[in-house]
């Protein structure tokens, strides 16, 4: 699906007619958009379903540690509105690293769950309740049953929902392949970061895999991670910086 | 002489000798009246205290114990063991000596409080007899001239004694033996009449047929709380926290202990934190009697709401924090808050979840990965000195070639706290290796001079 497509309103309205049989409500559903025109023109509804559950887990050694998909989903809960409920069982967060995807400490607050299923009731408690921004929670197993009462608790509050999978060992990763019933579902793997022209490490970049997107296609991304508001950007494809031209013309539209 | 103080005993002196030898052997020694009448007082103050912090239902021991029933309110303080230690830790803190113990039943409590050799013991569902058996007959809360007469007979344990027959026991020493031995290990049942606070707002009714249901139950806690709101509405107060105590027809009392983040006086909110522990309740034979009490209340005034004109206001999320909290426990929902400190692990705390919000914040000069391990874990890795980054190191047996980083970032011990740390230093390196994956190293010592550290290298967290 393109951009294209986008334009075509017979499309559209199709899809607000299935939206409607399918019993969701009348009004339209709230869209947290990356504000990154490729992604976005991919989702379904031009962005993130705010009232929905979505899956992310790391690729590679990542599956283990959730560095790169912790710090992709801080900086989509930063740029939620109100307190972010953030689930784990083992606790090893670096606190002043969410304030700098623009998740500040004083909006967290984090559950230390005993086990998994302790993690899933909370997570489904704090998807209920309707008031938080965004409810993030650290699992492992994810079975049908369980995400699709969650996915029915973020449906009924609009609450948003990311589910972190995070597995202990390696071989265990294999389950992200098993069916859920959440809208998306992402893998976020480190790559190299920019080459500077001085020694240092540049801007870190992740390659950003939609695995799974109801009612969309799947896709790919290289994309530069969280910025210091947690917004996510292409790598610029002319040698000196971003697409000028384009921001430009973005700029004068506006 | 009725009890000594440490320095006396280590003098040799002990409870029980007469006082005027005890002054000849010792002429300085400071001997004080025995105030039973005080004692008393202050135990069931500290009875009070206890009901206050950790568990509904308290009583006196008389003459030196405090006897809790903490089902239902271990929850609260993280479990069974971080809760004896917290009551162990305040007592030490205000003066005394305490010993804890977690048993089946009073009788056993009792007894390894006072016989038992650790001053925290916890002891497993069913094996209350195996515990009892190598303790004194002492423990038994038995009259002094019955352990005399047992003395006589030769008997000094409490295994022994339960295994010998009862009807010439009974017959000879009454029938004190039988039921101390039958409520120590859970045979016959002993009620705990808890202390009263003062003056709290309470709400109560009675049953004329006993009822058990769950749902019966939960009717009559919405009816219950509605009651305690109006209550606490006419005082100006909302609670933090609610007590509800079941009286059983066994002449049993269960107990479930709801504590709140803030204040709350909303009916649907109290009834539902109650109805959530429903299933921890052991109805036995029936409930006859239900006790609703506001154990801690303080002022909630009635407050305007802000108009959206000015600023849209953010939802209030603590209820959901008083459900999480009733579920995992209040130490394991918390917000983190910056330290000032430079040392990556020293650098935040935990605070409540609703605490008032901090000013401060951290610097965000230099990049911080998402994950800090818990240890930092010793890594293999080979780097010019004195300052340059690794060139490869080798992690979880996984050999990394480093392709480039940024660094080093020296972080000094912090010599105002501790002197140990007054040469200590840390070199911070942030590396990506060639797969691209990011890591934050750090070399204990500076590289130059062998008392800053020990000059090898560690990972300490993990870049996204």
């Amino acid at each position: 699906m393109t951009a294209a497509t986008h334009k075509k309103p017979g499309l559209e309205t199709l899809r607000a007619a299935i939206s409607r049989l399918e019993g969701h409500s009348d009004r339209r559903r709230r869209m947290l958009p990356f504000g990154v025109c490729e992604i976005d023109s991919r989702l379904p509804g031009g962005g993130l379903a705010l009232g929905a559950l979505h899956e992310v887990a790391g690729g590679g050694n990542d599956a283990l540690h959730s560095a790169a998909a912790g710090q992709f989903c801080a900086g989509i809960a930063a740029r939620t509105r109100g307190k972010v409920l953030w689930i784990v069982t083992r606790q090893d967060v670096f606190p002043p690293s969410l304030k700098q995807v623009g998740l500040s400490a004083r909006r967290t607050i984090f559950v230390e769950a005993s086990s998994d299923v302790e993690v899933l009731a909370c997570f489904e408690e704090g998807l209920r309740h309707g008031g938080l921004g965004a409810v993030v929670a650290e699992v492992a197993r994810l079975s049908m049953t369980t995400s699709r009462r969650l996915q029915l608790a973020a449906e009924t509050s609009g609450s948003l929902g990311i589910a972190i999978r995070r597995w202990r060992r390696q071989t265990d990763a294999a389950d992200f392949g098993q069916p859920t019933a959440s809208v998306t579902r992402w893998r976020v793997s480190v790559l190299p970061s920019v080459p500077l022209p001085v020694p240092g490490v540049g801007r870190p970049r992740w390659l950003l895999e939609l695995i799974r997107a109801r009612a969309g296609e799947c896709a790919d991304f290289e994309v530069e991670a969280c910025d210091g508001k947690g917004r996510l950007s292409l790598p610029a494809t002319l040698a000196d910086g971003s697409d000028q031209e384009a921001a430009w013309t973005r700029r004068a539209r506006a | 002489m009725l009890s000594v103080d440490l320095s006396a005993r280590k003098l040799g002196l002990r409870p029980g000798i007469p006082v005027a030898k005890a002054q000849a052997l010792y002429p300085d020694l400071v001997l004080m009246d025995a105030d039973p009448e005080g004692d008393r007082l202050g135990l069931e103050k500290l009875a009070l205290w206890f009901q206050h912090r950790i568990a509904p239902i308290v009583a006196v021991d008389a003459p030196d114990g405090l006897v809790l029933d903490t089902t239902g309110a271990d929850h609260l303080h993280g479990g069974e063991l971080p809760m004896l230690k917290d009551i162990v830790h305040r007592m030490a803190g205000a003066g005394f000596r305490a010993k804890a113990v977690v048993a089946d039943t009073w009788g056993a409590a009792h007894a390894i409080a006072r016989y038992g050799r650790t001053p925290i013991a916890l002891v497993p569902p069913g094996n209350t007899a195996s515990v009892l058996a190598d303790l004194p007959i002492e423990a038994l809360r038995l009259p002094p001239t019955i352990i005399e007469g047992l003395a006589t007979l030769g008997v000094s344990r409490i295994g022994p004694l339960a295994a010998m027959p009862r009807a010439p026991l009974a017959l000879r020493f009454g029938p004190d033996i039988a039921r101390r031995l039958d409520q120590a290990f859970g045979r016959m049942g002993e009620a705990i009449v808890p202390v009263r606070p003062v003056d709290p707002v309470e709400v109560s009714c009675n049953f004329a047929e006993p009822i058990g249901a769950a749902e019966t139950i939960a009717r009559y806690i919405g009816k219950l709380v509605l009651l305690l709101c109006q209550g606490l509405d006419e005082r100006g107060q909302g609670v933090r926290r609610l007590d509800l105590l079941l009286h059983r027809v066994d002449s049993r009392t269960e107990a479930i202990r709801v504590a709140t983040a803030m204040p709350v006086r909303d009916v649907k909110r109290l009834t539902r934190l109650l109805c959530e522990k429903i299933e921890t309740i052991n109805p036995g034979f029936g409930i006859e009697r239900m006790v609703l009490i506001a154990s801690l209340a303080e002022p909630m005034d009635r407050r305007q709401t802000v108009s959206s004109l000015i600023a849209e206001e953010e939802t209030d999320v603590s209820d959901l924090i008083d459900t999480l909290a009733n579920r995992v426990g209040m130490q394991a929902l918390y917000r983190f808050a910056p330290v000032e400190s430079d040392l990556p692990e020293r650098s935040f705390c935990r605070v409540p979840a609703l605490a008032p919000e901090e000013t401060k914040d951290w610097p965000e000069h230099w990049p911080r990965p998402t994950r800090l391990l818990a240890r930092p874990e010793p890594v293999q890795a080979m780097a010019e000195l004195p300052d340059q980054p690794p060139l490869f190191f080798i992690w979880r047996g996984v050999r990394r070639k480093v392709k480039c980083a940024d660094g080093p970032e020296r972080v000094f011990g912090e010599w105002w706290k501790n002197d140990a740390e007054l040469t200590i230093a840390r070199d911070y390196f942030r590396v990506e290796d060639t797969s691209g994956e990011r890591f934050w190293l750090y070399r204990a010592g500076d590289g130059e001079h062998g008392e800053t550290g020990s000059q090898g290298w560690f990972l300490h967290g993990i870049f996204g």
